[in-house]
């Protein structure tokens, strides 16, 4: 198996002419996904009592399989107090395939530190470590737990699965709950509806500026994508970071089956940037590939219904869009040459077809040359139509 | 091997003679010589193979400790006061887990107000906590009671905290018999986990438990210090004949087989209160004292055989109940549900404040002619309270107690005007 | 307490290494097959701040754990303590008194001292002045330990020798060392033929 590291970052026509599905039925099976696979290892078995939709299901099985692959199977996992830890072991069962401890709320990241360094002392340099939980458990009540990690770049790879709330206990709001949201804490009543327009707390950022080896974000609408950077992350030896955005339809008021689109759409419109970045510095993006406008994305949500019922809060909306813009450009998630218009097929997107023949026909993914600024090196970053 | 060494320094080098796999380790006055000192003997390649962790808080500590006692490695740390506060949640998390970890605690005082001298009110706050309890009188008696802690927790599974008087103990410098590497394995078998983070055979570790089976699960944490009743005793005998001492067991009796007054304490002030029932006992008086080795599991049978045929019994501690008195008292009174006798709880040492040979001696001699009453205070400054607490009453801006009361005693400033 | 105890008291600052003179003053004692126990009172530890430290010295087992307050022996490493801190107090009758200063005990003021105790147990000796000739430091700890076992007779020097080599290796033993055995000369000397006012 080529080493995910340097294979071109593109090989696959995704999308049908004509359509935006995405499919790879017509890939050889040696290059389908994990999750396609017959012997995937189903590290979070059926049985498990998530939500119908549950995004944080679904984010954990993509990943944990792929780390699985990835490692042979040799693989330790800590888990946070949350909505994963709670559906997955309700007691007398256990949906997990895997060694698997869950200690505390806050300390999933410091557990894994001490697996990672048992392991070690007894030589068991084979078997990996992950550790996972809630955006609760990780930005919040778990942030210090998990700097340490990082600080001392333990062998541990930490994911987040980020549902924006305290989900399990209620729908509470958390230091990840988007401005404007609706929580059970951050009601749509007084002067600001719903969450405030606070500072953030940019988990990947922060991550970043501890310049460990690997950092990325992704979400579940693509699957791929996913697996392909927990791989990646399983080959590198140090301290990583995956956050994931899983979209949670009861504490979010969706529809069950809007899981996926809801996960495209946070990325379409720039409100949740995708990339990787190595040692403290963004080294690829994932181009947006139709833009659209956050209203598309907020209207499937209930937390967001106080935006436009009884009438629309236009200085609301105009602040998150504005937020959108401000990642789009930042980040530069739109391709050059400006947005693909259309669907696929068309001129626009001819454009494109032409990039991923030149990335096919031999370009390695080049590693920019780090400049100053985190976000700089964007300029340089090859193009990826993901 | 006899060596004249800090306490510190003794506990740490017999600590790596344990093998531990995994030291995670947060600094806090005053048990940093300990941890500093394992740190140079991981570094230096004496003790290997271990990872030596510096980790971010005393609950990143005990949350390191639990994943590596998870996958099974034998794991310590050590803590005091605040730092052991701070790991509270994760301490019942390892014990309701059964994790056997070792730690030791530097006995100190708990704030507010801040201070870093030795009492029992850090140990003292987690005894419910579900770990077991030793407590150390003398630093010979802190080394040998670590080797004996890895064998007790990996025996009954469950973690144990070893107590040792802050700075009075751990700064001290004296004579210690330092055992060999071969006596400690050959004492110390290497760790077989009853429940290990494996691949090869998956568990899921920590899994909710509903109401279903909560107490059954919890039933079993009692379970096990009630064998630890008996395997402490086991281990001390074992351990005296293998290392030719006596050190740890359940309680010791000082002269009180035949004692009608008989002091009750546990840590390093056995020493000066057997010095004082030595001399009292010259001047003809019936007294004895009784140590507590173990305060959990507390040895309710064998601290009602050695007390029960006392007069009276003066329970000497360093903790205070706030809002009800003692805590070792009350735990002492408990093992004598239905005996007739004299009980009194004597607080004592507070935040460090020395118990002296001569307070002892009054503090004895009026317990002897029954003038104690249920709840004292040895050498407090009555006037000193007095005077804050008229403080208290005549304003209700009176300032911080702490500060107060120090300008009494002349340790601050007088207020500029 | 057992009768045969003998109980130092040392007083000093921050950064003048007195809680090491009390461990090294115990090391001596157990390398002549004695028990000893040997501790600091802790304060914040600042340089310059006071700093007092014990030694207990027995032939038999040392079970007491308070502070000593009633010395057989008072050193006091820093001369500028003696108006500021009691170091005195609870000295003994029949103590000892070793101050480190190139003055007179009467020259220090502490004449009035020396009636309450043993005017021939109490000298001082210039133990800033030796260390900085025979190690090339103010640090005057060990050759107070010398001055203390020629006062004394608790330890003998070389024990307090082997100690100091134990805990400084090289040429930094063997100047404390020095240090120790010239202030263990000077004292003696005093011993024989004190010094009038």
């Amino acid at each position: 198996m080529t080493d995910p590291d340097t294979r071109p970052t593109k090989q696959i026509r995704f999308y049908q002419a004509g359509s935006f599905a995405v499919g790879n039925r017509l890939l050889s099976p040696d290059e389908r996904t994990v999750q396609a696979r017959t012997e995937r290892s189903n590290t979070l078995t059926s049985g498990h009592r998530a939500c119908q939709g549950c995004g944080e299901a679904l984010g954990a099985r993509y990943a944990l399989d792929a780390a699985m692959r990835a490692t042979d199977g040799q693989l330790i996992a800590t888990n946070a107090t949350g909505c994963l830890e709670v559906f997955s072991t309700p007691y007398p069962e256990s949906s997990w395939q895997m060694p698997w401890i869950h200690s505390l709320f806050g300390n999933a990241p410091a557990v894994a530190t001490g697996v990672a360094a048992a392991l070690k002392a007894k030589g068991r340099t084979d078997v990996r470590v992950v550790g996972q939980g809630g955006d609760g458990g990780t930005l919040d009540i778990g942030f210090a737990c998990l700097s340490g990690m990082f600080e001392r770049n333990d062998d541990v790879l930490f994911i987040c699965y980020d549902n924006e709330a305290y989900m399990n206990t209620g729908v509470q709001r958390s230091g990840a709950t988007p401005p404007a949201a609706r929580t059970s804490t951050t009601k749509p009543v007084g002067e600001e509806p719903g969450n405030v327009f606070g500072q953030g707390k940019n988990a990947p950022l922060i991550a970043m500026a501890h310049e460990i080896p690997y950092v990325a974000t992704a979400t579940v609408a693509e699957l791929r994508d996913l697996e392909e950077k927990v791989t990646r992350a399983m080959a590198i030896r140090g301290a990583r970071y995956l956050h994931v955005f899983v979209p949670c339809p009861l504490g979010w008021g969706a529809a069950s089956h809007d899981t996926i689109r809801l996960a495209r759409l946070v990325k379409e419109t720039g409100l949740f940037p995708v990339f990787e970045a190595r040692d403290g510095e963004v080294t690829e993006v994932s181009k947006i590939r139709r833009r659209v406008p956050v209203e598309e994305y907020l209207v499937l949500q209930r937390r967001y219904a106080h935006l436009f019922k009884p009438k629309r809060n236009e200085a609301v909306l105009t602040r998150l869009q504005e937020m959108a813009d401000r990642n789009i450009r930042r980040y530069g998630l739109l391709p050059e040459g400006g947005e693909a218009a259309g669907l696929p097929g068309d001129a626009g997107a001819a454009a494109g077809l032409e990039e991923v023949r030149a990335a096919v026909a031999g370009e390695a993914a080049v590693r920019p040359t780090p400049g100053p600024g985190l976000l700089r090196t964007i300029a340089g970053a090859p193009r990826g139509l993901r | 091997m006899l060596e004249q060494l800090e306490g510190s320094q003794a506990v740490a080098r017999t600590v790596a003679l344990c093998r531990p796999e995994v030291i995670c380790a947060y600094p806090i006055s005053p048990q940093t010589h300990i941890v500093e000192a394992l740190s140079d003997i991981v570094r230096s390649g004496e003790l290997a193979p271990c990872e030596f962790i510096n980790v971010e808080s005393e609950f990143a500590a005990m949350s390191v400790a639990i994943g590596a006692s998870a996958t099974g490695a034998r794991a310590y740390t050590a803590t005091a006061s605040q730092g052991l506060l701070y790991m509270a949640e994760a301490l019942y998390n390892a014990s309701g887990l059964g994790l056997p970890i070792v730690m030791t605690i530097a006995n100190r005082a708990i704030g507010a107000p801040i201070n870093i001298w030795n009492d029992h009110s850090d140990s003292m706050s987690q005894r419910d906590s579900g770990w077991i309890q030793l407590y150390a009188e003398t630093n010979q008696e802190a080394a040998d009671l670590h080797v004996q802690a890895f064998r007790l927790a990996e025996e009954v599974s469950l973690p144990v905290m070893v107590c040792m008087d802050g700075f009075i103990l751990t700064h001290a410098v004296e004579r210690i018999d330092l055992p060999r590497a071969e006596q400690v394995d050959a004492f110390l078998p290497s760790f077989e986990p009853r429940q290990v983070l494996d691949p090869a055979e998956p568990v899921s570790i920590g899994a909710m438990v509903g109401p279903e089976a909560f107490m059954e699960v919890r039933y079993l944490a009692h379970a096990k210090q009630m064998q630890a009743l008996d395997l402490i005793p086991q281990i001390a005998d074992e351990f005296e004949a293998a290392f030719g001492r006596a050190s740890g067991g359940l309680l010791r009796r000082y002269r009180s087989d035949d004692a009608e007054t008989i002091v009750v304490a546990l840590g390093s002030v056995l020493g000066t209160i057997e010095d004082v029932v030595d001399e009292l006992r010259e001047q003809g008086m019936s007294i004895g004292a009784v140590g507590l080795k173990a305060f959990r599991p507390f040895p309710l049978e064998e601290v009602r055989a050695a007390l029960g045929h006392a007069k009276r019994v003066v329970v000497l501690e360093k903790a205070l109940a706030v809002g009800i008195g003692g805590i070792v008292s009350a735990n002492v009174r408990l093992a004598l549900s239905g005996i007739q006798l004299h009980g009194s709880t004597v607080v004592a040492g507070l935040g460090g404040r020395p118990i002296t040979a001569a307070s002892l001696h009054g503090l004895f001699t009026r317990a002897a002619a029954d003038e104690l009453g249920p709840l004292e205070f040895l050498d407090l400054d009555w006037d000193s309270v007095e005077q804050e607490l008229r403080r208290m009453r005549e304003s209700t801006r009176s300032g911080p107690h702490a500060e107060n009361m120090l300008r009494d005693v002349g340790t601050v400033a007088s207020r500029s005007h | 307490m057992h009768a045969g105890m003998f109980e130092v008291r040392l007083h000093g600052r921050g950064g003048q290494g007195v809680v090491t003179a009390a461990e090294l003053l115990s090391v001596a004692a157990f390398l002549e097959g004695r028990h000893a126990q040997a501790f600091p009172t802790f304060g914040s530890e600042r340089t310059g701040a006071p700093v007092t430290a014990f030694c207990r010295i027995d032939d038999e087992e040392i079970r007491v754990r308070e502070p000593v307050s009633e010395p057989d022996a008072v050193i006091v490493q820093d001369p500028t303590l003696l108006h500021q801190v009691d170091v005195f107090g609870g000295l003994r009758p029949d103590g000892y008194v070793l101050i480190n200063s190139s003055r007179s005990i009467d020259e220090l003021g502490l004449a009035e001292l020396a009636e309450r105790v043993c005017r021939e147990r109490m000298v001082t000796v210039p133990a800033t002045e030796i260390a900085r000739e025979l190690l090339g430091r103010p640090m005057p700890n060990a050759a107070l330990l010398g001055g203390l076992a020629a006062l004394s007779g608790l330890i003998t020097l070389d024990s307090v020798a082997a100690a100091i080599r134990g805990r400084f290796p090289g040429a930094t033993g063997e100047g404390n060392v020095a240090a120790a055995r010239r202030a263990h000369d000077e004292v003696a000397r005093e011993r024989e033929a004190p010094a009038r006012a």
